[in-house]
């Protein structure tokens, strides 16, 4: 592999050289135009400055020389003469030359140069000391070639052709050329090499043609050109018009059974695939752009810590497109920092907790999926998963009860949350979190996302995903109230449908949110048509349910869609200024059938469906609840059976979560019935051991027990119930008839008797110590 | 001899309204298009425009108007906008006049609500009076929030 600043180098100093061409023929036209001489001069000059930068000896001592010419000819010392400009043309093809080989081999190749150099420096000399130092280190002035073996597709002659020798050079540049055999002691090291004849300037304006066009073939200066961003971005555009055009042309084949037309598409689309795939790669450029200031960043902040920190590239060469490179540069930069300022610990600190003292921070870029995955990993203290809810707690983001039940990936999310970023000190202690908030924000917003896996002692990895374009994303095409929509296939999860009378089932209520449990995870629903306020489909009923899984800021959700059609590649456009306070929507786009068809912003549905932000939105609505019960007897009620077709009811306050768990799950603590549950041991309470029902006859250890989570003070316990039917809203009124002990009373609820289970004489019968630690006037609450 | 202008003429619920005619791109038949719900009141949806997306306003609702009777189609007046092309929504197309500007005068006082903020003047036509519209303005969001939110459920 080339490295990149040669490279940049061979492509900037061939164009330097065909203006060289060009103004050295200009100036011997008219020697006096300063101007001209004045460029001639700075381009060796830049060139000889680079190659010596570069290490290319051999070509900054040609270059050397002629500048050294030059500037006897700007400063008029000398006056500029047809022979000169012979010698500076052959200066330019000797450059030209190495160039070419270092191409190919990465060195200017062992070709002699002396003879150009010593004519250079005799028609440089009758003034001062002729700078020999240069050319003296590496050629002796016998080092002449060997002809016959000369090769190398930069050479105009044939094998055979007569090669000056040095001093014929330096006499005459326009006429003579000697053969001279080749010092023994170089036979074999000048195989490759050959002095250029200094041929008269009218030969040469006709030999010079010929070798460009051969040298050209590989040229990396030719493989490469300047283009102006303006002019991709219009490409860009133009391309993707005709996807949009492709995709309209497709949608004709569906209809069409002309067999002519159907392999015109078919090429049609290959290529239409293909141009898109092309342009998408003129706009990309590698991740290592942003990631080479990283180094340098670490060092110095690691220096000003007090730290030693190694910073570790992999996948430098992954590309992305010049806007997201753009985007991600300042998220990337603040992540870093954090690893070196909070993720890693100081010298001392790792070597007591048997880590070596030198942090190591690894960044991983690769391509999954149509997307660039980004890791940054630090093995530095991890995050302390209870300072984050204590201090979550202090700022009275969640409660005490949620931090109870909040799983470990919930708590490192509070992270991402805007009130925990700057200043505070939590992220001090537990290893990040300074603006992550921005970060997630900016991330997100080209239409990536975040996500924390930490462990405490041991490190954080921080996982970025984005995709690889802006314009051209594939997305699932749904269909809701008679209107379609793109979701972009970055959110999505996976898809679910539930047919007839299933629907009706699986997906339950608490409190009148709907939920579904996926693989036995509750998963939230939004119904698209409900958020955007648009006509119901009729008879949702009787026909199957669409659900799209999708991911919020980490959240699953499901959203329920009249109809999936397809995916489908699409190009986002944006919406005017008049739509843009309507949060739901990313974009539009247009189909197929040349119709135009909105994007869903995910996150903003999310947002709006209520299903993101969880922890502080069901810390509100539960107080919500709470209000509303007190100024009204209208009751939420969880209905179940406790055991064969009894129905009893509970105050949905009173349920923390539903759940379901194989039979198989539970154990044994004692003589209590457990499962593990969140990280925590949930004791189990049948509940119809507890009141008076008929009990259900042995139960199937593969059976899913139905069990309601009731939590108090931080304390959980399960009510394991036959079956849960529904959640209704009622007002009620109790008719006492105390029927046994664990009933509250009974009801009417839905026309039926319902009996009200008395949880707290459930629980207390079943665990006296769970309510200990409660005043008695709350449990009876 | 005063200079004139030349505009853009449509009819909306019987008034004459007029637009310079430089700030008009075209005017095209009614379009099939896609509705964007939760938007304003007076976005009555997307066109594709040769593969442009392009917001269509009701202008009958941006001026608070009676809405248009039922299976009157309107037209799309595409007018060009500091935010790209804009179509407004009429009911009929009128001609484009050339007008002296010695007829122009600002809208009288009496104006209120709406009309006041988007009716930048009047032209005096022999047989009705022509009334100017701000096209930036008309395309803007409404100043009102209130308005911007009342999505008919």
């Amino acid at each position: 592999m080339m490295d990149e600043i040669v490279k940049e180098f061979l492509v900037e100093s061939h164009e330097n050289l065909d203006r060289l061409d060009r103004d050295l023929v200009a100036l011997e036209k008219d020697p006096r135009a300063k101007e001209t001489l004045a460029s001639i001069f700075r381009t060796i000059h830049t060139i000889k400055g680079a190659s010596g930068f570069l290490a290319f000896g051999k070509l900054e001592a040609v270059a050397h020389v002629a500048e050294n010419l030059l500037s006897k000819l700007r400063d008029g010392i000398l006056s500029f003469t047809p022979e000169m400009a012979s010698a500076l043309l052959a200066t330019v093809d000797a450059i030209r030359f190495m160039l070419g080989q270092i191409e190919i081999t990465g060195q200017p190749g062992d070709r002699d140069f002396s003879g150009l150099i010593e004519r250079l420096t005799r028609l440089n000399a009758g003034t001062n000391a002729p700078p020999l130092t240069a050319s003296a280190a590496e050629s002796p002035v016998l080092a002449a070639p060997q002809p016959s073996q000369s090769v190398g597709p930069g050479v105009p002659n044939s094998p055979s052709a007569p090669i000056a020798s040095p001093e014929a050079v330096a006499e005459s540049a326009t006429t003579t050329v000697l053969p001279l055999s080749p010092p023994p002691d170089r036979a074999s090291a000048a195989a490759k090499t050959l002095v250029l004849p200094p041929p008269p300037l009218h030969e040469m304006a006709s030999a010079a043609p010929p070798e460009t066009a051969e040298t050209r073939n590989s040229a990396v200066s030719d493989s490469t050109i300047r283009v102006d961003v303006g002019l991709l971005d219009k490409l860009m555009n133009l391309v993707g018009e005709l996807v949009l055009a492709r995709n309209q042309v497709l949608q004709f084949t569906t209809q069409s059974a002309d067999s002519t037309f159907l392999a015109t598409s078919q090429r049609l689309n290959l290529i239409t695939t293909e141009l898109q795939g092309s342009v998408m790669k003129t706009r990309m450029q590698p991740i290592g752009n942003v990631w080479n200031k990283l180094p340098r960043m670490v060092r110095d902040l690691a220096t000003a810590c007090g730290k030693e920190i190694r910073i570790e590239m992999e996948g430098q060469e992954t590309e992305l497109d010049k806007t997201i490179i753009e985007a991600i540069k300042d998220p990337l930069t603040h992540i870093v920092r954090n690893s070196v300022d909070h993720g890693i610990e100081r010298p001392q600190a790792r070597v007591e907790h048997g880590k070596p003292a030198e942090g190591c921070l690894k960044m991983r870029a690769y391509h999954e999926g149509g997307q660039v995955n980004i890791e940054i990993t630090d093995d530095g203290g991890g995050i302390d998963y209870e300072r984050v809810k204590q201090k979550a707690l202090q700022r009275g983001v969640i409660t005490a009860e949620q931090a109870g039940r909040m799983s470990d990936h919930e708590t490192l999310h509070l992270i991402f949350l805007p009130g925990f970023s700057t200043a505070e000190k939590v992220t001090n202690v537990s290893g990040r979190g300074v603006g992550m908030d921005v970060v997630k924000t900016n991330i997100e917003k080209i239409g990536g996302t975040v996500d924390l896996q930490s462990q405490l002692g041991e490190g954080t990895t921080l996982k970025i995903k984005i995709p690889l374009t802006l314009a051209i994303i594939p997305a699932l095409i749904v269909t809701s109230g008679g209107d379609r929509f793109a979701i972009p296939q970055v959110s999505l999860l996976e898809l679910v449908r539930l047919e007839g009378e299933q629907a009706r089932r699986q997906i339950e209520f608490i409190h009148g949110a709907p939920v579904y449990r996926l693989r036995g995870q509750l998963l939230p629903l939004a119904y698209l048509n409900r958020e955007l306020n648009i006509k119901e489909k009729s008879e949702s009923d009787s026909a199957a349910v669409n659900i799209v899984v999708l991911q919020a800021d980490g959240h699953p959700f499901g959203l329920v869609v009249d109809e999936i059609n397809d995916t489908e590649e699409i190009v986002v456009k944006p919406l005017g200024k008049q739509l843009k306070s309507v949060s739901s929507f990313a974009g539009a786009t247009i189909m197929g059938d040349g119709r135009v068809a909105l994007i869903l912003d995910v996150l903003g549905l999310a947002q709006r469906a209520n299903v993101v932000s969880e922890v502080r939105d069901r810390t509100m609505s539960e107080k919500v609840v709470q209000a509303h019960k007190a100024a009204n007897t209208r009751q939420a009620l969880l209905l179940f059976d406790a055991g064969q077709g009894s129905r009893m009811a509970i105050p949905l306050s009173m349920v923390a979560r539903l759940e379901e768990f194989p039979q198989s799950a539970v154990e044994h603590a004692g003589a209590q019935e457990v499962v593990r549950y969140r990280g925590q041991i949930l004791p189990l309470i049948r509940v119809s051991k507890h009141v008076p029902v008929v009990r259900k006859t042995a139960t199937d250890q593969n059976e899913l027990m139905q069990v309601v989570v009731y939590s108090e003070q931080g304390r959980s316990v399960g009510l394991v119930v036959g079956r849960i039917n529904d959640i209704v809203d009622e007002t009620i009124t109790v008719k006492r008839h105390a029927c046994g002990n664990g009933i509250f009373g009974s009801v009417v609820i839905q026309d039926k008797v319902t009996d009200l289970l008395d949880v707290q004489a459930v629980i207390r019968a079943a665990d006296p110590s769970f309510y200990a630690n409660i005043p008695a006037n709350k449990a009876a609450a | 001899m005063s200079d004139s202008k030349q505009y853009s003429t449509f009819y909306l619920n019987g008034l004459f309204f007029g637009v310079e005619v430089l700030k008009v791109q075209e005017v095209i038949r009614y379009q099939e298009m896609t509705r964007v719900p939760l938007a304003p009141r007076m976005i009555e949806g997307l066109i594709n425009l040769r593969g442009q997306i392009v917001t269509a306003i009701d202008l009958r609702r941006r001026l608070e108007l009676p809405p248009r009777a039922e299976g009157q189609l309107p037209m799309n007046v595409v007018v060009r906008s500091e935010d790209g092309a804009v179509s407004l929504l009429v009911d009929e197309i009128g001609d484009v006049v050339e007008i002296q500007d010695d007829t122009y005068e600002r809208p009288p006082e009496t104006l209120d609500g709406v009309a006041r903020e988007l009716i930048q003047g009047v032209y005096k036509l022999k047989e009705r009076l022509l009334l100017i519209l701000d096209t930036e303005k008309t395309v803007g969001v409404p100043t009102s929030a209130a308005r911007a939110s009342d999505i008919g459920n």
